[in-house]
């Protein structure tokens, strides 16, 4: 299965990444070259096989009901939580107007 | 090891705690030697940033520590490299991406912090591939990472191996006795290879994910590199450990792997799989290979023929596998929480996303965003990604029945030696075959390790891999310990730096 230039440029857009038309020229036979490669995995007869879900067999465990049980990963840190934010006003994240 | 006065950089973990511990030397003066070696080390650009304080810091309480009589750590006074894919309280931490410039985490990473209460001191931040996405650190926003070891008659800058290069290049380099790595699919054993060290990718689940930056959750596994065996099982003693934080971490105690090191093969079966002689892998390797069969029989083991049919198929499943966990994990770089932020004149929201991400990642990462997203899409799911997880499933199916035969399988780490910087950067392909024997330990999540071998014609080292059972990284590091008893590997690259 190959993908057209038009193709590349909508995952582009899916993906959320900005491709101007010198992208989209290398990046179509590079990643041609790649989906052709991985095709190889459709020889494989996976009749009857189970697509894997855990690499390594464990239950998924629940952690108590209690509220920060561990205070890194509770709440009422805040300012923690923004430090790293480019645009933080007043105690939340800064986005570009969304709503016209 | 020989040791002219305050230079502390041959030595390894074991004897830098032993003789801080029986008060030889203290920590800071192993700390100073070390930090004089990275600061002079800056042609090799291993790090991106460098904490002599950090490494000094922790020196010093290990020093007080032993002075009042307390109990010390595992790590006391051994000054390490961090891989910058670990989030450090207060010191930025980038995975090597322009997309996390300037980030600087209010949290520590389970295991470094697991290595500081160990009594580890860090050096600095190390470079890798941007995201742990590379087999070469030519992938880096910080530039590319040198290899201290060069090839015979030449001065071309040779690849450190990747993802964990920066980590591999200053072990080789004796800028630091051990670093941290991570393993997606081959990213601690291929530069260990490369550079003529150790380094043990453990089971899946036996260190804590919780604060490495993420690229394939069901795949990346942490680990040791360092240049013994018996260090690497000093070091992963300290890093692993149940860590309620990650869903897929193990609950299971940690054994004394050191304590518990034996190179005495007898009674135990090395599988020899047939699927690993590859066409296209150069005579050395397969050489070398055989040499490893012939150290592991004189140990006492017996060497039988395994096979794993899907050995072939395991790479492609990788390459689907690992971009669209890649693509869903990176979805967070957003221009909003953290990082990088492009916000072109008068763009709204959706804009600002995709300008972000175009400026902030490289060319290796987007590529491997998009496969990611494509083979998640609607219409390809099920072609793609199902198939390539039903792959993984056969390919640990493989393992399960070679392990009906065998107790450890004996391969080739990589089909190569080391190669120029700059030369294979043309085509993704290319290399992505350097992880070929690597990949199929990561897809099934069993513990894997490489140990240097010998050294090319051309004067570069190569790695002999060794994977084990689920759970069972004693045997893989007793069967390491075995082939490094035996290989008497103790070349070092010429300093040029």
């Amino acid at each position: 299965m190959s993908v057209t230039r038009e193709e590349v440029a909508k995952i582009a857009q899916l993906a959320r990444i900005k491709m101007g038309e010198g992208d989209l020229d290398h990046l179509v036979p590079e990643f041609n070259k790649i989906l052709e490669w991985v095709e190889q995995l459709g020889e494989v007869d996976t009749a009857g096989v189970e697509p894997m879900t855990a690499v390594i067999d464990q239950k998924l465990r629940l952690r108590d009901d209690v509220i920060d049980a561990d205070p890194k990963t509770g709440g009422g840190r805040r300012d923690d939580v923004l430090a790293n934010a480019p645009a933080a006003e007043h105690g939340f994240y800064g986005v570009p107007k969304v709503i016209e | 090891m020989p040791r002219t006065e305050n230079d502390f950089t041959q030595l390894g973990i074991r004897e830098i705690r032993d003789g801080v511990a029986g008060g030889d030397f203290t920590a800071r003066e192993v700390a100073e030697s070390l930090n004089a070696a990275v600061e002079a080390a800056t042609s090799l650009n291993a790090f991106i940033v460098t904490t002599p304080e950090k490494a000094l810091e922790a020196a010093d309480a290990t020093d007080a520590a032993r002075a009042a009589g307390k109990a010390l750590g595992p790590m006391a006074g051994v000054p390490i490299g961090m891989k910058d894919l670990f989030c450090t309280n207060g010191v930025q931490t980038t995975a090597a991406s322009h997309i996390l410039e300037g980030f600087i985490p209010h949290y520590e990473s389970t295991v470094s912090a697991n290595l500081w209460a160990a009594g580890a001191g860090m050096l600095g931040k190390l470079n890798l591939d941007q995201f742990a996405m590379g087999s070469s650190n030519e992938t880096s926003y910080f530039g590319n990472v040198s290899s201290p070891w060069r090839k015979a008659g030449s001065n071309a800058p040779m690849s450190p191996g990747g993802s964990s290069g920066g980590s591999s290049s200053a072990i080789a380099a004796r800028l630091c006795p051990a670093a941290t790595g991570t393993d997606t699919g081959g990213s601690i054993r291929q530069p260990a290879a490369f550079t003529g060290i150790c380094g043990i990718k453990p089971t899946y689940g036996r260190c804590s994910r919780w604060g490495v930056v993420a690229f394939a959750s069901s795949l990346d596994q942490a680990g040791p590199m360092a240049r013994s065996v018996e260090d690497c099982a000093i070091m992963l003693g300290a890093m692993a450990g149940f860590d309620p934080k990650d869903s897929t971490s193990l609950d299971a105690p940690v054994p004394d792997w050191f304590g518990n090191l034996d190179a005495d093969m007898r009674g135990k079966k090395v599988g020899i799989p047939r699927e690993y002689r590859m066409e296209g892998t150069d005579q050395a390797i397969l050489d070398s290979w055989d040499r490893g069969a012939e150290w592991l029989r004189d140990a006492g083991a017996e060497i039988v023929d395994v096979s794993l049919p899907h050995t072939k198929y395991a790479l492609p499943a990788y390459y689907i596998v690992a971009p669209a966990e890649a693509s869903s994990n990176l979805a967070r770089y957003d221009g909003v929480r953290y990082g990088l932020r492009d916000l072109p004149d008068g763009a709204g929201l959706q804009d600002m996303y995709a300008a972000t991400r175009a400026a902030g990642f490289g060319d290796e990462v987007k590529r491997r965003v998009m496969l990611g997203t494509y083979v998640l899409s609607a219409g390809f799911y099920d072609a793609y990604y199902t198939q390539a997880m039903k792959v993984r499933t056969l390919v640990q199916r493989d393992f399960d029945a070679a392990f009906e035969q065998c107790d450890v399988i004996l391969a080739p780490t990589t089909p190569t030696a080391s190669f120029p910087l700059n030369s294979l950067n043309d085509d993704p392909l290319t290399m992505y075959l350097n992880d070929v024997f690597a990949v199929p330990a990561s897809l099934a999540g069993l513990p894997a390790m490489s140990v240097p071998a010998t050294l090319t014609e051309d004067g570069l080292p190569l790695g002999l891999q060794i994977v084990g059972r689920a759970m069972d990284e004693q045997s893989v590091l007793n069967a390491g310990l075995a082939i490094e008893q035996r290989a008497g590997f103790t070349a070092q690259p010429e300093k040029w730096w």
